[in-house]
């Protein structure tokens, strides 16, 4: 059965929501393709490059080192193509 | 006894938003609005208001600060003309849809190229679905009126939504005329401060201009088509209200000889007055002239102009703006239609008219008249769509 959506009369004007953060409920890790970016955590040297460039947040500082949220990453290989020791590759799962 | 200044079209929207306690002015200067900020900033300078001045470095800008400042709750003005209006198109649809109460002064003048800077309501025209309320005035009295007015309806709470007040460039903007302004007492017991419903507030945040895919922006589209035909009823109480204040009557549609008119003009801003001045002259001489000038384009008053024309024989529609290569101008498109839906089979010749602020006299008016006599004598039109006085 399918989910019963409101009606325009009764959703929040403009879209505003009252509740902060709400983006985070939108799990964009389900536009990513076929190729999902895999961490090679003995080549990795903590240099943090990938977390900064990740244009979707969807790097994670773990302890002094990294790790993919893949409830956010889209897949667009980014980190990848910045990674200075090539720790990080595309791998088709 | 009212008070009666001498000003220019762009001084009294000035002097307007100085008695309106606005929060917060984002602008960018253009001819022909220039003088609106310029005479603002100097009420700033001087201390006369407490309000926040924000020079940005577009036009784009401006309006970006608005719908931030407005977001806030704030109460916001700013002012703009022809391109600048265009370099603003992308946030005008931002503020309508946030619901953003924004008054602009929008001082009509065309779109280059060529570059021109005089009036004609080509900026205005160009963004017309933009979702924001669209008001006319024709004269510098009515653009002081209309600016007060304008925050009061927009900042209902069943409105909601932006609105620009528009005022023929040069003719209305430079052109000095001795209107009746209210006390600032009175104005603010009209206008009392705004009271947002959502405000953005670091301590308490709330989700703005959130992401809404093909399950959900249909919906936000209605609503706000909805909120734009429903504002209808606020302006209601906001005329009578201003009436009870100033004397002075403002409604969504003007008419004048409209009981007895065989033939009638509909034209917006400015040069509704030099087609009654024609129309006057004419009825002298046993022409049943009237003439339509809707105050309010958007939305648009369409149960008020076909109750007004629907005994003419023949309408002649102002437009001073071109459509291209469309079945008809702007307002000749909206007349169409409103005739088509309500089932009166009645001629309409659409007119383009002043672009680039080419004048139109009464002479040219009166040529128009008679041909739309012609047009309701034999019920034939020649041509649907004119340029007149066009070389």
């Amino acid at each position: 059965m399918s989910e019963k959506k409101p009606l325009w009369q009764t959703l929040p004007i403009a879209g505003i929501l009252l509740e902060p953060k709400s983006s985070l409920k939108y799990k964009t890790g389900d536009w990513r393709g076929p190729f999902t970016p895999k961490i090679n955590q003995e080549k990795c040297t903590k240099c943090l490059l990938c977390w900064i460039y990740c244009p979707d947040g969807a790097i994670e500082r773990v302890g002094d080192g990294v790790r993919i949220n893949l409830d956010y990453c889209k897949g667009c290989g980014i980190c990848v193509s910045e990674c200075p020791v090539k720790a990080i590759t595309m791998e088709r799962l | 006894m009212a008070k009666v200044i001498g000003l220019t079209g762009d001084e009294a929207v000035a002097y307007a938003i100085k008695q309106c306690n606005v929060d917060v002015v984002a602008a960018y200067p253009i001819t022909p609005q220039t003088v609106i900020v310029e005479a603002f900033s100097e009420y700033v300078f001087n201390g006369e208001v407490d309000t926040e001045f924000v020079c940005v470095e577009s036009e784009h800008s401006a309006m970006s600060a608005c719908v931030g400042a407005s977001l806030t709750g704030a109460r916001v003005f700013t002012a703009t003309a022809s391109q600048g209006l265009a370099l603003m198109h992308e946030i005008l649809y931002i503020a309508s849809s946030l619901r953003c109460p924004i008054v602009m002064g929008v001082v009509n003048r065309a779109l280059s190229a060529p570059i021109n800077i005089h009036g004609d309501h080509s900026d205005m025209m160009g963004s017309r679905d933009c979702g924001w309320i669209q008001i006319y005035a024709e004269n510098v009295q009515e653009a002081y009126d209309w600016t007060i007015q304008a925050f009061k309806i927009a900042e209902d709470k069943e409105v909601l939504l932006p609105v620009t007040v528009n005022l023929d460039g040069f003719i209305l903007s430079h052109s000095i005329e001795g209107i009746k302004v209210l006390e600032d007492e009175d104005v603010a017991s009209f206008l009392p401060p705004r009271e947002p419903v959502y405000t953005i507030d670091p301590n308490n945040p709330i989700t703005v201009g959130a992401l809404a895919l093909p399950n959900y922006y249909f919906e936000f589209k209605v609503q706000q088509d909805h909120a734009l035909r429903n504002s209808f009823k606020a302006m209601g109480k906001v005329f009578s209200e201003y009436e009870e204040l100033s004397g002075r009557k403002y409604d969504v549609l003007h008419t004048y000889g409209m009981e007895d008119a065989e033939i009638a003009l509909i034209c917006l801003g400015s040069t509704a007055g030099t087609a009654r001045y024609v129309a006057k002259r004419l009825r002298e001489k046993g022409v049943k002239v009237g003439v339509l000038k809707p105050w309010v384009y958007r939305p648009f008053p369409e149960k008020e102009i076909v109750e007004a024309v629907k005994e003419v024989k023949a309408l002649a529609v102002m437009d001073r703006a071109c459509s291209f290569g469309a079945p008809y101008a702007p307002l000749g498109s909206d007349i169409a239609s409103i005739l088509y839906k309500s089932g009166l089979d009645i001629p309409v010749v659409n007119y383009v008219y002043g672009l680039g602020g080419r004048d139109v006299s009464p002479l040219d008016l009166e040529a128009v008249v008679n041909e739309i006599l012609e047009v309701a004598k034999t019920g034939e039109i020649k041509e649907h769509l004119k340029f007149l006085g066009v070389r």
